[in-house]
């Protein structure tokens, strides 16, 4: 399998503290990529110098063959990379279909478009609302995100960045805050994205990542101790010492 | 839409138009002069809703925008009368209004490229700053009056219309609201205000969907100046008279709070904020010399206990939603 993302010799401090310490990872075409670690591990911190967010004091990222180290965040998804967070980030005061339809239109050229009223674009709507069907939302089209249940607003966070036709997601605990049926249903959506998107996924629900990934990567101070497959990182002794044990 | 919502609002836009002319038909040519002040401010108003309301930027400077109109028309009249700048010296009202929408569209990239890399009471803070150089600026310069302002001697000349007349100036007045109004509210709903809306509600979000927030930003901020800026041409037509206190912050003040009493992000709101305000002031000034405290009191009043403005007084029982 090909390499997409490939991340060498990254590092970033804040103050005194390594978020990211001599980082090498290297996630190929087509996987779901998990990474997991306690705490302040700097799973997040990763994830944000991934999609631009933070800019990694030094080291390299190479998406697809092509440096984006220094790349401004609002660039990356057009190459195909998108992201969703920790804490669910959508447009609260627009609809479900709104929401749909703006992350549609980021991928289709410019929105200087000042005249002809943007919800009558019955095609791109279309797209929206199937988007909506996919994550099982489409009884809730013209909901408020505010007015969506927790479950739900998760669901529409990764929807939104399906309709990017991004090769890469990255998934920043989309379980989190989930109870049982909704994290089931999310595990579901993952698993049915599976083979069709790259993903890399930061969990902490140990049976989710052990069901879904290809492969885990485990993260402690900001650097990643071991890279294997779920079987293998079980049995890893390191890796029980570090995280597994704990739990 | 509640069609009871669109008759209310369409007899208010009516009224708007109608009731001056009545009155000065009857002789309060007073009541004219008092829309015609009204409409050009609630102009102002709805380009600043534009980026107020619905972009979330909260500018404190947009009198700015006012004054650069008003001297778009008074110094080209000025050389025109005393000579030097013949670039400039004319009186024709296309090429006033034309140099009036230039130069807020430039003063306003100019500016935003600073001020809307900052946010919060940031921007508030920078769009004054810029808004009181340019006040300063004008206060030196002497030709231009410095801070006793100018009389503008000859008003904008177009052909058929002549703004000599009140009732035309009022109509040119009231009928490019209307028009101003409609486009901002064709925009607000237009691909571009979709994005705006989602600068407002999530900007970090709308950045790591693909989009360059800034750009969009920035364009919406230009259009908002040139709207002002076109009011501020109509205003120095008016008052015949052009001085820095056009751009004081306290003129800004008001037209931010026009838009917030009104109810941001509404096509109504500016003009309903317009009208309260200026009536108000109108009555209460009648009244008393210390007009200013009930007024103070009544804004603030209307602030905190209707929420959504005024103009959510129409939009009783209706869905925001599409």
């Amino acid at each position: 399998m090909t390499e997409l993302l490939s991340i060498k010799g990254l590092n970033k401090s804040y103050g005194g503290v390594k978020a990211t310490d001599d980082l090498n990872l290297s996630i190929r075409e087509g996987e779901l990529h998990a990474i997991i670690g306690p705490n302040g591990a700097g799973k997040t911190t990763l994830i944000s110098q991934l999609s631009g967010n933070v800019t990694p004091d030094s080291g390299t990222v190479h998406f697809a063959g092509r440096d984006i180290t220094r790349m401004s965040e609002h660039k990356r998804p057009h190459l195909g990379m998108s992201r969703t967070y920790q804490i669910t980030s959508l447009i609260r005061s627009m609809s479900v279909l709104d929401n749909l339809q703006l992350a549609i239109q980021a991928q289709a050229g410019h929105s200087f478009r000042f005249w002809s009223d943007v919800r009558k674009r019955q095609t791109v709507r279309d797209r929206a609302g199937s988007f909506a069907k996919e994550v099982g939302l489409e009884d809730q089209l013209h909901a408020r995100v505010d007015n969506l249940a927790h479950g739900e607003q998760r669901r529409l966070e990764v929807a939104m960045a399906l309709t990017s036709n991004s090769r890469l997601l990255l998934l920043d605990e989309p379980l989190a805050g989930l109870g049982g049926q909704e994290a089931a249903e999310m595990i579901d959506l993952l698993q049915s994205l599976k083979g069709q998107k790259t993903m890399l996924l930061i969990e902490h629900d140990m049976d989710a990542v052990f069901t879904l990934a290809d492969r885990i990567s485990v993260l402690v101070y900001g650097h990643i101790i071991a890279t294997d497959q779920p079987e293998q990182i079980r049995l890893n002794v390191e890796v029980q010492q570090a995280y597994l044990g704990e739990g | 839409m509640n069609p009871k919502n669109t008759v209310a609002k369409s007899l208010l836009l009516l009224a708007v138009l109608v009731v001056p002319l009545m009155l000065n038909l009857f002789g309060f040519a007073f009541y004219l002069d008092l829309a015609t002040r009204l409409s050009i401010l609630a102009i102002a108003a709805v380009g600043l809703n534009l980026i107020l309301g619905y972009g979330g930027m909260v500018s404190f400077g947009h009198a700015a925008y006012l004054g650069i109109g008003a001297y778009a028309v008074g110094i080209p009249a000025h050389h025109w009368l005393y000579g030097g700048m013949d670039m400039i010296a004319s009186t024709n009202g296309f090429l006033q209004i034309a140099l009036a929408l230039f130069a807020s569209a430039l003063f306003a990239f100019l500016t935003g490229l600073v001020c809307l890399k900052v946010k919060g009471v940031y921007f508030i803070m920078i769009t004054m700053a810029f808004a009181q150089m340019l006040y300063y600026l004008l206060v030196s310069i002497s030709e231009y009056g410095g801070d006793d302002g100018l009389v503008i001697d000859t008003r904008s000349e177009f052909p058929l219309i002549s703004l000599d007349d009140p009732v035309q100036m009022f109509l040119v007045s009231v009928l490019s609201l209307f028009l101003i109004m409609w486009g901002v509210r064709r925009i607000a709903r237009s691909q571009f205000g979709m994005v705006l809306e989602g600068i407002k509600g999530n900007e970090a979000r709308m950045i790591s969907l693909g989009y360059n927030t800034f750009r969009y930003k920035l364009a919406a901020y230009v259009i908002s100046g040139v709207i002002c800026g076109f009011a501020g041409a109509l205003l120095g037509n008016f008052t015949t008279f052009i001085s820095p206190e056009m751009i004081d912050w306290a003129r800004s003040g008001e037209l931010m709070f026009m838009v917030i009493l009104g109810g941001v992000a509404t096509t109504m709101g500016p003009l309903l904020g317009a009208i309260t305000f200026i009536v108000v002031e109108e009555v209460l000034s009648t009244i008393t010399v210390y007009w200013h405290l009930p007024f103070g009191l009544m804004l603030i009043g209307i602030v905190l206990f209707v929420r959504g403005g005024l103009s959510s007084l129409l939009e009783r029982g209706q869905k925001t939603d599409d």
